[in-house]
């Protein structure tokens, strides 16, 4: 009862927040609406039993990513969205679209006979996590690094201020 | 004891509200965003069957998941920034030309 209690309370935060980034016309709320999406899914990923994906999910997806984003609204200096003029097709198929979803959520709650997962049931500590990384995922883990690697120098390339200077002169 | 379909049901209402951030936000950050929000709900339905089936190799996805997302976020920021250099503006309904 208590961990139903848990889900349905950060699951609520989560929802909130995924609205308020679509409601809100600045980006800093928005990013600051994700963070909080964010942090609750942490707490779902706790409960089920998911401790290394929550620990990572604060440290990287609330910490370093979401820090990157606020960063760039800030160096950018976004302003508020401008609005632009309503599309009438949007709101034809767009509200069908949203109706039929909301049906979809409640007939999929309605109807599953799914078990339950229990709270806990699985043991996703660090060190089971590790062992399986770098044991049967040896060979994806070492890739993975391959592909940080060429995205820091693809951000580096693209975002310095000599490519473009560069990019001028060849043109000249 | 929370039922699957719960947590299948928030990663789809997650999901919907980074396609529906995705379609009517003209802030290409803001989109941007949207796109991440839609890889969140993915990794809840990830973690959630990981748990229902008893097959930790789901939370390795995450992991992945979480590390393709850390790169796009650098390469797709990178970029934004230097749209903005070239362009001065991050409304997408601007940004319509491939070469200035």
């Amino acid at each position: 009862m208590l961990h139903y209690t848990l889900f349905l309370t950060f699951g609520a935060i989560c929802v909130a927040g995924a609205v308020n980034l679509l409601i809100q016309r600045h980006p800093i709320n928005s990013a600051l609406s994700l963070v909080a999406v964010m942090a609750s899914l942490a707490v779902e990923y706790l409960l089920l039993g998911a401790e290394f994906v929550a620990a990572v999910q604060v440290i990287i997806y609330a910490g370093a990513i979401m820090v990157l984003f606020v960063f760039v609204i800030m160096l950018l200096n976004a302003g508020e969205e401008a609005r632009t003029g309503e599309s009438r097709i949007a709101l034809l198929l767009g509200i069908p679209g949203i109706l039929t979803g909301a049906v979809l959520v409640a007939w999929v709650l309605e109807h599953a006979g799914s078990p339950a997962v229990a709270a806990g049931a699985l043991p996703g500590s660090p060190r089971v996590i590790g062992w399986l990384l770098f044991h049967d995922f040896l060979l994806p883990f070492e890739v993975t690094s391959v592909l940080v690697l060429i995205a820091i120098m693809g951000a580096v390339v693209l975002a310095s201020p000599a490519a473009k200077s560069i990019s001028e002169g060849t043109q000249n | 004891m929370v039922p699957l379909s719960n947590y299948l049901a928030l990663s789809g209402i997650l999901f919907g509200c980074g396609v529906i951030g995705f379609l009517i936000k003209r802030n290409i950050i803001t989109i941007f965003m949207s796109i991440e929000l839609m890889l969140n709900g993915v990794n809840l339905s990830f973690v959630a069957f990981a748990a229902q089936w008893h097959a930790l190799r789901g939370q390795i996805f995450v992991f992945f998941v979480m590390v393709v997302a850390a790169a796009e976020a650098t390469v797709g920021l990178a970029i934004i920034i230097a749209v903005y250099r070239t362009r001065e503006t991050l409304n997408v309904d601007r940004v319509n030309l491939l070469k200035l």
